[in-house]
């Protein structure tokens, strides 16, 4: 009977959450007009939550990249078909490493300063001092922070496929002796904008929009001490990165079902 | 009612407030006049700063009214409430300045968010409400780089920049030196006789709190306890006023939390075992 207790205790603590996470993600949509008039938030907010994000991608794109050329020269090489390297490295990168591994680093480097930040700001009484100047905190805060993970995530996937691209060349090409054309004629041949590009942006997006709603939402719903500011940390970058994956399979169900 | 008073700026009726199963509240009654300093004293934990939110509508009640200039804050509109909002500053424990602006744009904060005012005249206000506490040399400095006094004392320039009717003071002086304590009660005290604005302050602090209080409300256990002038309060036999007056270790609040009996506790289970 505990235990059956203790299950119910959990499905409700988990549904008021849900609850809790939902509303929230409506008041911040709302305050979208609000935010047209300062767009100044937006941009300060691409800053930190994209450009300081870049560099994590473009060396964890390459590095994917050089291990996708080396790891697939060496499959495809026993069967002689090594000159079809370019299209095993851009399709992996584009319709899934990309989106998803760009997801999870994401969500490890913006999503948990997001939370954090927000995090502190409750505990410091930043938000609450914002409502009592009649500012609203979710134009101010939590708006800008999520459209800026909803239009950086895409950008920044697009850039770890495009260095991928590059690493597997710089192995495969370089150092292996694929042909150099082969390597970029078959690629180009096989990735089709539609069924390949078009279902990594649309990933990418939905990745961008939930590991971000996750991040600031933790941030937002933390309890206003250290200690949890620290928890809503950790579970900001594993629910995220649970999400990512799981999200991850179901897309890529109904995309190949409709191909 | 007593709303129909017009020398109360902030009228609390009735108030029931919990937290969870928690009551917090149970039939709060105070009254606060226009341009006096009124403190609601009590031991931490009592939800003083809970109060404070409640008049701000931050926070909404179980049960009771709450009305500030004549209308009641729960029943606003969010417009009318943020409309109300201006006119009210509030001193936040911790300052709660803006982490990433400087003092300078932090006093401005409020200006630029709430007035079409040109920067020049921006400027002239945020200098002038900085130089009222001491501190128009600190104007570039980033909060980080302020000490927990002079934090406080920007956030009171900053809740002074849209010259409030009213200011909520919590806790102000909770852990500042002997200095800086003077400072704040001196700058409570001024902005209070010399503008005019109404203050509530929230503490525990006793001496400060009553040397410039003109009303002193006592909460303990969800009540108001005792109120009255401090001098009033400073007469009252009433024992748990004393202690906490007077800082007394023991009384009508034990000192020991409910606990068995002391001999029992420590040599019965021995006993028992022998």
């Amino acid at each position: 009977m505990n235990a059956l207790a203790r299950l119910g205790r959990a499905v409700l603590d988990a549904l008021a959450r849900l609850g809790r996470a939902t509303r929230f993600l409506a008041d911040t949509v709302l305050a979208l007009p609000a935010l047209a008039r300062k767009p100044g938030l937006l941009v300060r907010q691409l800053y930190a939550v994209g450009v300081l994000t870049v560099l994590i991608v473009l060396i964890s794109g390459l590095f994917v990249g050089m291990v996708l050329g080396l790891q697939g020269y060496n499959i495809l090489v026993r069967f002689n078909s090594e000159s079809s390297l370019g299209v095993m490295v851009g399709l992996s990168l584009v319709r899934e490493l990309g989106p998803v591994v760009t997801a999870l680093l994401f969500a490890g480097r913006a999503g948990s300063a997001l939370t954090a930040e927000i995090g502190l700001m409750k505990a410091t009484e930043q938000l609450s001092a914002l409502e009592m100047m009649a500012v609203d905190p979710y134009r101010e805060v939590m708006t800008p922070r999520l459209l800026a993970g909803f239009l950086a995530m895409p950008l920044l996937a697009a850039l770890f496929s495009a260095v991928g691209v590059l690493g597997g060349h710089l192995v495969g090409v370089e150092l292996l002796g694929v042909d150099a054309g082969a390597y970029w004629a078959q690629m180009r041949n096989a990735v089709d904008f539609y069924d390949d590009l078009l279902s990594g942006v649309v990933k990418s997006l939905v990745f961008g929009f939930v590991a971000t709603w996750i991040a600031v939402f933790e941030g937002y719903d933390a309890v206003p001490t250290a200690e949890g500011v620290g928890r809503a940390t950790t579970r900001s970058v594993v629910n995220a990165s649970l999400a990512v994956l799981g999200l991850n399979f179901v897309l890529t169900a109904i995309m190949l079902n409709g191909e | 009612m007593v709303s129909s008073d017009g020398d109360a700026l902030v009228v609390v009726r009735d108030l029931h407030f919990s937290r969870g199963s928690k009551p917090i509240f149970r039939g709060i009654d105070l009254t606060v006049r226009r341009g006096s300093v009124t403190a609601i004293m009590g031991p931490s934990g009592t939800g003083k700063t809970t109060l404070l939110k409640l008049i701000g509508a931050q926070l909404r009640p179980d049960a009771g009214r709450i009305e500030v200039d004549g209308r009641d804050v729960h029943r606003l509109g969010r417009a009318e409430l943020y409309a109300l909002r201006r006119r009210i500053g509030m001193l936040f424990q911790s300052g709660a300045l803006l982490t990433d602006l400087s003092v300078y744009d932090n006093v401005a904060y409020p200006l630029r968010e709430h007035t079409r005012l040109p920067e020049t005249l921006i400027r002239h206000i945020v200098l002038t409400k900085l130089h009222a506490v001491g501190l128009r040399g600190a104007r570039d400095l980033m909060p980080a780089e302020l000490s927990g006094g002079m934090a406080r004392r920007v956030a009171l320039a900053r809740a002074l920049a849209l010259d409030p009717m009213m200011i909520m003071y919590d806790e102000p002086f909770t852990g500042q030196d002997p200095i800086s304590m003077g400072v704040l009660v001196q700058l409570i005290k001024t902005f209070n006789r010399a503008l005019g604005i109404t203050s509530i302050i929230v503490s525990h602090d006793v001496p400060e709190t009553a040397s410039i209080a003109d009303e002193i409300y006592l909460i303990a256990d969800g009540r108001v306890v005792a109120h009255g002038s401090p001098e009033a309060l400073g007469r009252s036999a009433d024992p748990w006023v004393r202690q906490f007056l007077d800082a007394r270790p023991d009384g009508p609040v034990r000192f020991h939390h409910p606990a068995p009996d002391y001999a029992e506790d420590l040599f019965g289970a021995a006993e028992r075992a022998a």
